[in-house]
C-alpha cells in the first residue's frame, strides 16, 4: 500500500520506535491497513462496537467506585449513585443503556456477516472468535444485570443459573457451586461482581485475536470477492477513520435520546423493586437481547427418547449459538456475498424475520393466545415454529443452498465495476491506485 | 498520500481551518464528556449534607478534654482551666513558626475547638487522654513525626508548619455548638 514506508520524523518518538515498534506497527496497522475500496455502512459496526465497549469499561469503573456489591447495600448504592453521586444519574444511564447498544451494534454486526457471508474461507476463525465475543457479552451482560440487586436481577440470576441444574448427574452440585450457596444469595452477588469487572478486559483480549485475524485475511466487501491489487484498495486512514467516525456521530444522537429521553425504555420496571428471595414476579423476562434464546429455551416443552424436556430446552438454547460456530461449514455455497445469491437474499430475510419473532415470543407467556381471536395458537406454539426454522435455516436451508441454487456472475474485481466508466480513479484514491489505474482491462 | 487533485494555496487554508474548527469542537466536547466522570469523584450529595455538626457541651468538665467526628475527621474539644489558659498566653509569637495569639483562636478562652489532625501529614496527635503523652508544652505531641504542639493547638516544635486548624464553628446555645 501506499506510504507502507513511511518515516517518522520526531527523533524521540523514532529512537523510541526503533526499540519498540508500537509507532509503525500503529501506522502499518490502523493507517495504512489496504481496505476495499467499496465497503457500504453496514462496514462501521465493527469499529462501533469497540467504541461502545470502551464507553462500558469507562462507564463501569466509574459506577464500580460507589457500587456496594452486598446485598444488603447492592440496590441502595444504585440509587445512592442515582441521586446522591455527581453526575451519577448520567453515568449509570450510559452504561445500561450501553448495554442495549452493545447487542443492537454487534447484532447488526453479525447479521452484516451473515448477509455478505464474511464467516467464509479464509475468515472461519474470525467468525468463530466473534461467537466467542458474543458468548463472553452474553455473560457480562447477564451479570451486569444483577448487580443492582432488584426483583429482576435476582430472579434472572436464579432462572439462568438453574439452567445448569439440567446436567444430568452432576448438575445440582454445578448449581451449588455456581451459588456458593443452596439459593442465590450474597455470594452469587459478590463472584458477579468480581466477574463482570473481570470480562470486559478478557472481551478487549479477544477483540484484539479478532482484529488480528481480520488483518490477516482483510475485510470483506459487499461484492464478497478477494481484492486483487491496490486499484480495489483505500488506506484505511484516513478514508475509513473518518467513515466511521462520522458513523460514531450519528450512532451517538441515538445512543444519546435513550440516555436523555427514555433511559428506561429496554428496561424492566420490576428491576426497581428491590430484590425479594420470597416473591417471583408474575412474568421474569430477561433484556431484551436475550429473548430469542429465551424463546427457544421454553419452546421446548417436551423430551425426546432419553432426553427430559429440561435439559433439552437448555441444549436448544445453547445450540443456537454453538450452531453458529459451524456456520463456515454448514454453508457450501462458493458465493460469500448475497448479493450474487438470489435465493440466500430470500432466506436472509426469512431469518431476520424469525429472530424477530423469537425476539417477541421470548417476551410473551407461553400460554397466552398470539392473537386474541384464536385461543388454540399460543405463544408457545409460534415459538416452536420459529425455533424448528432457527435451526432448519443453518441445519437445512444452507448445505442445501450451496448445491441447489444458481449463482449470480461474480465481477471480475471489486474495482472493475467503478471504473469500468472510463472515469479516472476517484480524486480521493490512493496515490498507489492512481498510479497503476492504466493497468486495469476497463 | 492524501493530497487533493487541486492543490492550490487557497484550497488547502480552507482544509486548515475545516481541520482546526473540527479539532477545536472535538476538543470541546471531549472536555464536556470528561467533566461528569471527574465531578463523580467529588463529594456526592449525601456527604455534602453531613458537613455540619451539633455538639451538646453541658456535659464536658473543666479540664477535660473530647473528640467528635466531623467530615470523617477529629475535632479535639478541649474546656481549658484558667491555669492552662495562662499558660497558653505566656507563649510568646517570636518562639511559634506560625504565630497567632491564643485569643485569636477562640470564641470563648475556656473553649478550645480545633480540628485533630496533625498539619504535618494527617496524623491524630496524642494528648486527649490525660494517660497520653501531650508533648513538652502540655498540648499535643504527635507520634507519627514529633510534632509538639502548645495548650493553644499551636505548634512549637517539630515539622509541622502550621498551628492546629480551627474549624468554623459557632455556639448556638451556651451549652451547644454547630461545627461546620
Amino acid at each position: 500500500m501506499a506510504g507502507e514506508n513511511r518515516t517518522i520524523d520526531n527523533k524521540l518518538l523514532k529512537w523510541v520506535d526503533d526499540r519498540l515498534p508500537v509507532v509503525s506497527q500503529m501506522q502499518h496497522e490502523m493507517y495504512d491497513y489496504p481496505t476495499p475500496r467499496n465497503l457500504n455502512y453496514w462496514w462501521n459496526f465493527g469499529s462501533l462496537a469497540g467504541f461502545v465497549l470502551v464507553i462500558m469499561i469507562v462507564t463501569g469503573i466509574f459506577l464500580s467506585m460507589h457500587y456496594t456489591a452486598h446485598t444488603d447495600h447492592a440496590f441502595e448504592s444504585v440509587e445512592h449513585i442515582m441521586r446522591n453521586v455527581n453526575f451519577g444519574w448520567l453515568i449509570r444511564y450510559i452504561h445500561m443503556n450501553g448495554g442495549s447498544m452493545f447487542f443492537i451494534v454487534v447484532y447488526i454486526h453479525i447479521f452484516r456477516g451473515m448477509y455478505y457471508g464474511s464467516y467464509k474461507k479464509p475468515r472461519e476463525l474470525l467468525w468463530m472468535i466473534g461467537v466467542v465475543i458474543l458468548l463472553l457479552m452474553m455473560a457480562t451482560a447477564f451479570m451486569g444485570y444483577v448487580l443492582p440487586w432488584g426483583q429482576m436481577s435476582f430472579w434472572g440470576a436464579t432462572v439462568i443459573t438453574n439452567l445448569f441444574s439440567a446436567i444430568p448427574v452432576v448438575g445440582d452440585q454445578i448449581v451449588t457451586l455456581l451459588w456458593g450457596g443452596f439459593a442465590v444469595d450474597k455470594p452469587t452477588l459478590k463472584r458477579f461482581f468480581s466477574l463482570q469487572y473481570l470480562l470486559p478486559f478478557v472481551l478487549v483480549g479477544v477483540i484484539v485475536l479478532h482484529v488480528m485475524a481480520l488483518h490477516k485475511a482483510h475485510s470483506n466487501n459487499p461484492l464478497g470477492i478477494d481484492m486483487k491489487g491496490p486499484q480495489d484498495s483505500i488506506a484505511f486512514h484516513p478514508y475509513y477513520t473518518i467513515k466511521d467516525l462520522f458513523g460514531i456521530g450519528v450512532f451517538l444522537m441515538v445512543y444519546a435520546a435513550f440516555v436523555f429521553w427514555a433511559p428506561n425504555f429496554m428496561g424492566h420496571p420490576d428491576n426497581y423493586i428491590p430484590a425479594n428471595p420470597l416473591v417471583t414476579p408474575e412474568h421474569i423476562v430477561p433484556e431484551w437481547y436475550f429473548l430469542p434464546f429465551y424463546a427457544i429455551l421454553r419452546s421446548i416443552d417436551f423430551g425426546f427418547l432419553f432426553i427430559p424436556a429440561k435439559l433439552l430446552g437448555v441444549i436448544a438454547m445453547f445450540g443456537s449459538i454453538g450452531v453458529l460456530f459451524d456456520l463456515p461449514w454448514l454453508d457450501t455455497s462458493p458465493v460469500r456475498s448475497a448479493k450474487f445469491r438470489p435465493t440466500y437474499r430470500i432466506f436472509f430475510w426469512v431469518f431476520l424475520l424469525d429472530c424477530v419473532v423469537l425476539t417477541f415470543v421470548g417476551g410473551n407467556a407461553p400460554g397466552d393466545p398470539v392473537f386474541s381471536g384464536v385461543a388454540w395458537f399460543k405463544w408457545i406454539h409460534l415459538g416452536q415454529i420459529a425455533t424448528l426454522y432457527y435451526f432448519a435455516h443453518f441445519l437445512v436451508v444452507f448445505p442445501l443452498l450451496g448445491y441447489l441454487e444458481k449463482t449470480k456472475p461474480l465481477p471480475a474485481s471489486i474495482s472493475e465495476p467503478v471504473l469500468k466508466g472510463g472515469g479516472n480513479a476517484p480524486a480521493g484514491a490512493a496515490a498507489g491506485a492512481v498510479k497503476t489505474a492504466p493497468m486495469e482491462k476497463a | 498520500m492524501a493530497t487533493p487533485t487541486t492543490a492550490g494555496d487557497h484550497d488547502e487554508s480552507k482544509r486548515d481551518f475545516l481541520t482546526l474548527t473540527a479539532g477545536g469542537f472535538a476538543a470541546v466536547g471531549a472536555a464536556v464528556a470528561v467533566w461528569p466522570f471527574i465531578d463523580s469523584m467529588n463529594p456526592s450529595a449525601d456527604v455534602l449534607a453531613l458537613a455540619s455538626i451539633e455538639v451538646d457541651i453541658s456535659g464536658i468538665e473543666l479540664g477535660q478534654r473530647v473528640t467528635v467526628k466531623w467530615r470523617g475527621k477529629p475535632v479535639f474539644i478541649d474546656r481549658r482551666t484558667p491555669e492552662v489558659i495562662e499558660k497558653a498566653r505566656e507563649v510568646k509569637l517570636g518562639e511559634l513558626p506560625d504565630p497567632q495569639t491564643d485569643a485569636d483562636r477562640v470564641e470563648k478562652p475556656e473553649w478550645l475547638i480545633m480540628v485533630g489532625v496533625c498539619t504535618h501529614l494527617g496524623c491524630i496527635p496524642k494528648g486527649q487522654k490525660p494517660s497520653e503523652p501531650h508533648g513538652e508544652f502540655g498540648g499535643w505531641y504527635c507520634p507519627c513525626h514529633g510534632s509538639h504542639y502548645d495548650t493553644s493547638g499551636r505548634i512549637l516544635k517539630g515539622p509541622a508548619p502550621k498551628n492546629l486548624i480551627i474549624p468554623p464553628y459557632t455556639f448556638a446555645t451556651d451549652t451547644k455548638i454547630k461545627i461546620g
